[in-house]
Parts: structure tokens; sequence; C-alpha cells
């Protein structure tokens, strides 16, 4: 085990899979000479040169696009989007053509790609800036949509996502690069795409959670311990597909389920979280499924206001007494 | 002074076996459509069907210029393409159907033929979105060191589209041997040129982002078949992209739902441009030159009815995907 941050998780994740697979490179915007707008890509055009790590222009839609076609004819594309805000001039390309072809030609082409890059919300970047994406990928089937909360799971998970065969969205966050975490050296250590784990065993309530999120409930978790309720966090890490079996064999054990996302609600990973644990284990809550997410606003610049828009650890720790029909101090 | 245009024989190289195969190669493709379209009339054939009757030269002329391991991708008016690049009409036709011996197993339809035997990349049907795909095609192809290129066919009607600028300049920025190949029959959907491009000599985007280009004509076959040969020998020899401009028309409407396709464009337009079949004028061509003789064509033309009616049978023949297919191919295991 090695102490590292995040982004140098990712950054050994990255060059592991390029030693171990010719067929692997990276493209996109400032990934090269820059060596990443983050630094995820630091040291890889030196190590690697400038046929493996490709430099683009600003065409997000063109260079995604390319990623495809070359992955259509057997290269494995690691495809980084600078923020995944940028990623939506690259829509159609990832949803109407990475996603449909295995699909629409009878099994004949599959588009092993990653795309990668930051998403969620930051730090006073306003609305077009800090926002959390997976919302617009997750819904889509022919996609695997992967939030790496730790840096362990960014290693484990993206080494996964560079081995599957189908295209995987890949989401990291700008708040969590410099956090640092233990990550085993073996390179052949992965993560399974698809499978949950619970990052704080309990028994009263099952928090679901990922990404900046899951620590924040894990905080709420502290504070909830000290006033007597045990709270269980799942953090699902891959959100399609999504590892039902774990979450709701928790909540079978507590009766009791909280969703946090970081989104603005409507329609958010939360509801598709609350709606499976209600068709798959309501005879066994005792409360109805709390949501705690981001205002259903886009994401405003000034600190007071993104605060409000954010869910916090208060929000948490109060809806998880509702759930648990404790009234708050 | 020679008569430049009256008679001209066929353009060197061009032997008896190439003017069959060219001949062969654009009334498979127009018999194919015709059926298709009969096949569509009976319900036999849903959603939507785009026919490229009137434009098969280019098809044709470009693919006889390509090896089998060279790749090809198009928009959703490809059923020419696909043929051209080798794929059985037997399987095209079931895929249109909507049948399990479909190329795609009947999961694609008219607009999204694959078939990676014949390196066809397939029909798109989000207009302008395959032309980045065929840059990436080009960037594996020099990735893995290869002399292959990669044939990308679109409609005038993608020019406007932004993807169309960002794969030329990515192209042209990283030399990658793609060869693009624009069949502009003048309207996109109902709109003209006129009322969508600032710049309607197409080829000349080619020059704004110094790719090599053309425009040619594309009722003549041999003209693409030449220009072809130049955009390939060029992308082999070092992976400079081409924009070919085909000048060309389609006879029928938009897909099968504008059957007269007479609201945008004039009766006496059409009728004009109908004079100009490719078919009729190679066919000519080739048999006032002597390389064909009226028996040969004849021949061809049995022989084209013979595949194209067997091909229906059997797509007609073929079950309907069982309902497990509809779960398989989401993802790759």
């Amino acid at each position: 085990m090695a102490v590292m941050t995040y982004r140098e998780a990712l950054n050994l994740a990255l060059r592991e899979e390029m030693h171990r697979d010719p067929k692997v490179f990276v493209i996109g915007e400032e990934v090269g000479l820059y060596e990443g707008a983050y630094k995820v890509t630091q040291g890889l055009l030196k190590e690697f040169g400038p046929r493996r790590i490709v430099d683009t222009p600003i065409a997000e839609s063109g260079f995604a696009g390319v990623g495809i076609g070359a992955a259509m004819t057997g290269l494995r594309p690691v495809v980084e989007m600078m923020t995944f805000n940028f990623a939506l001039l690259a829509l159609d390309q990832i949803v109407n053509t990475a996603a449909k072809m295995n699909y629409m030609s009878g099994g004949q082409y599959n588009i092993p790609i990653v795309v990668r890059g930051p998403g969620g919300p930051a730090h006073q970047l306003a609305a077009q800036h800090s926002q959390s994406m997976e919302v617009y990928f997750y819904h889509v089937p022919g996609l695997k949509v992967v939030r790496p909360s730790t840096p362990a799971d960014a290693k484990g998970l993206l080494k996964s996502a560079i081995r599957d065969d189908n295209p995987v969205i890949f989401i990291e966050s700008e708040t969590l690069y410099a956090i640092k975490g233990e990550v085993p050296d073996d390179p052949e250590f992965t993560i399974p795409l698809g499978e949950a784990i619970v990052r704080r065993e309990g028994t009263d309530v099952t928090v679901i959670a990922y990404m900046g999120m899951m620590y924040r409930a894990m905080e709420a978790a502290e504070q909830l311990e000290k006033e007597g309720i045990s709270v269980e966090i799942v953090d699902p890490r891959t959100l399609r597909p999504m590892d039902e079996r774990t979450i709701v064999g928790s909540v079978r054990k507590t009766h009791r389920a909280v969703v946090v996302e970081a989104g603005a609600g409507f329609a958010g990973m939360g509801s598709e979280i609350s709606a499976f644990i209600t068709e798959r284990a309501f005879d066994d809550l005792d409360a109805p499924v709390e949501r705690v997410t981001g205002a259903n606003a886009p994401m405003p610049y000034a600190r007071n206001l993104e605060k409000l828009k954010t869910p916090t650890k208060e929000k948490i720790v109060d809806a998880v007494r509702r759930v648990c029909n404790v009234n708050g101090s | 002074m020679a008569q430049k245009t009256a008679k001209a024989a066929p353009a060197p190289g061009v032997d008896a076996a190439m003017a069959k195969k060219l001949l062969h190669e654009m009334m498979l493709i127009r018999r194919f459509e015709e059926k298709a379209a009969e096949n569509y009339a009976l319900g036999k054939i849903g959603g939507f069907l785009h026919l490229s009757i009137g434009e098969e030269a280019v098809a044709a002329g470009v693919t006889s210029q390509l090896r089998q391991d060279d790749y090809a991708i198009s928009t959703y008016r490809e059923h020419g393409h696909c043929l051209a690049k080798g794929s059985d009409p037997r399987r095209a036709m079931a895929e249109l159907f909507g049948r399990i011996d479909g190329l795609s197993k009947g999961k694609g339809g008219s607009m999204h033929l694959f078939d990676k035997s014949v390196n066809f990349l397939g029909g798109h049907a989000i207009v302008g979105s395959h032309l980045p795909l065929a840059a990436g095609v080009g960037f594996k192809i020099k990735y893995e060191g290869g002399d292959q290129v990669c044939v990308c066919y679109f409609g005038d009607g993608a020019v406007p589209e932004g993807e169309f600028h960002e794969a030329l300049n990515l192209s042209s920025l990283w030399k990658l041997p793609v060869i693009f190949v624009c069949e502009n029959n003048r309207y996109a959907m109902g709109t003209s040129l006129e009322r969508a491009l600032a710049q309607t000599e197409i080829y000349k985007f080619g020059q704004t982002y110094n790719i090599p280009s053309e425009p040619v004509d594309g009722m003549d076959v041999l003209a693409i078949r030449e220009a072809t040969g130049r955009a390939v020998a060029r992308a082999r020899k070092d992976k400079t992209p081409t924009l070919l401009e085909a000048r060309t028309y389609r006879f029928r409407g938009h897909s099968m739902r504008d059957p007269a396709g007479a609201v945008y464009r004039t009766k006496e337009e059409v009728e004009k441009e109908k004079l100009r079949d490719p078919i009729v004028l190679f066919r000519d061509r080739a048999v006032g030159a002597g390389v064909l003789s009226d028996e040969d064509v004849e021949a061809i033309e049995k022989d084209v009815n013979d595949i194209i009616d067997d091909a229906v049978a059997f797509a007609d023949a073929s079950p309907e995907p069982p309902a497990e297919e509809l779960f398989t191919d989401i993802y790759k295991d």
C-alpha cells in the first residue's frame, strides 16, 4: 500500500494501463504539453510521446468522435474532458454513437472507450462549471457510469474502465483530486464495475452517497453516532450498472434509507435509488425513503447562495433524524 | 480539335472487366433500392427509407479504387456504399426487412447497415456525426502504421454542421488518411444548397483546411473513379486527406415519406437531371466505345435482377429476431 492523492492514483492507473496495452492512448485538451488542466496526465507526454498522448484543439465533439472511430477499429482510447461540463458538446457522440453502436450493429462494433474528467459541484465556479453531470449519461442503455470517491477506487475503477469493452463515463471531482488515501501497489489491482461498497457499517439507517457527498455523509454519521444513531453508508461507486443488491441488502438490515446527491433532485440519481429501494424492499422499510439533494436551481456564484444550493452535513443529519423519527436538538 | 465529350472512350485502365464491374455495381444498387421501395410500399420495410437512386456512380466509382481492408463509413443513405464495399445483398435486404439474418440481426434497419466482414463502419443517422469517426479511423490507421484509407460519405446537408469542420480540421492538422466524399445532391431534405450554405462550392472548404479537394461530376462514374484514385494514392503515400465534392442528384424524394420530392424543386429540374442518369451515361459510353456489348449489358441486367430477387426472397423468408434479442448487444460481455 502506498499513500497517494486521488490525482496521483488516476495518473498511475493511466500509466500502468498504457504500459500493459499498447492500444491504450490518451486524447484531449491540454493532456500533453500542459500536462492536464488538473495535472492528471502529468508526465505522460514525456513517458509515452505524442503518438499516445494526443493534444487536441477545442473540439469536444470532434475528438470524442475520433476516439469512437479509433475504438470501432480496435484501439482503446481514454478521452479526457477538461471538465465534464464540456462533454455536453460531445453528448451526441457519446449517447447516439458510442452507446448504441454495439446494439445497432447487432454486436459487430463495440466501443471500448473511456471518457473521463472532473465533474460535480466545485468551489464558486458558477452555473456552467459546477454541476453534477452524471445525470446526462446514466439514463442511457449502452453506457457505464462510474463515480469514484477515494484514491483506491479512482485507480481500481479507472483500470477496470480502460479494460472494459464498452463505453465508460468516468467522472472525477475537482474537489477530490488532492485527497490522500492508501492505494494498493499491485498493477493488477482492479475494482469491478458495478460493485458498491459499504463505507461504514451501522444498524439504524442506510445512507447512500458518493463522491463529496459520501464524505459529508461520513461527517454526519459521526455526529449522529454521538446522538445514538448508527448510520451505515453505502457508496455505489458505479451508477450504471447499479449494485442494487448491496444497497437493498443494507436497507433490509437497517429498515431506513436516506439518499444523498449533489445534483438537483428532480429526476436525479436519488429518484432512481429511492424507487428501486421502495420497489424491492417496501415491506422492510420502517419509514419513507428520504432524499437530500442539491436545490432545483442552477449553481450560483455567491458563496452564501452556493452553500444553500448544496447538500450540507446538517441537511443529511436532519434527514436521518426524520427517518429515525428523532426530533432534532 | 477533337470533340471532348462525344463518344469519349472509357478512361485509361478501364478494361472490359472493370467496365462490367462498374456497371454491375451501379445496376445492383439501383435494383436493390427499386425493390426496397416496392417492399416498403408493401409494408415489409418500415421506418425511414432513403434511396440513393441517381447517385450510384459515387459508391461504385469510389469503391472501385479501394482494397478489401480499406474502410468506409456513411450516412443513413448508405445502401449503395454498403453493397459496393462488398456486403451480401441478401443480408442487407434482410436488415431492411428487420429480420434475424440481417447484417445487424434486424436491430439497425435501413439507416444502420454495418458489416465488419467488409470494413463497412455503418450507416449513421445523425447528420455530421460520423465525420469525426472517420478521422478516428484514420487516426487508428496511422497509429498502427497501416496504409489503408477510410472513405467517409456524407451529403451536402452535413456541411453546415460543426462536425464537418471539426473533422476536416483534425484530419488536416494530424494528416489522417481519410477521403471525405461529399455527395452533393443539392438538397438537404428540402433545403437547397443556396438556402443552407454561405459557400455553395463545397470543395472550397478543403482549401480552407489545407486539404486537397476537387469538384467532380457525380454522374460520371469514371470521373469519380479517377478523382478517388488520386485521393487514395495521396492517402496511402503520405496520409494526406482529401475532400471530393461529387455533384450528383437524387431522382427520388428525401425518403419514402417524400415520394415526389417536388415541393422544393421543380418537376422540370428533376426530369432534366434524369437525362443524366449515371447508369445510362456509362452504359452508352462503354457500349459506344466497344468496351461492352449489348449482350454484356443484358447479361449484367439479368444477373442483377436474379441477385436482388434472391435477396428479397431470402429476406422475406428470414425469421423476425427472437424476443431475447431486445436485450442482447446492449453491452459487450
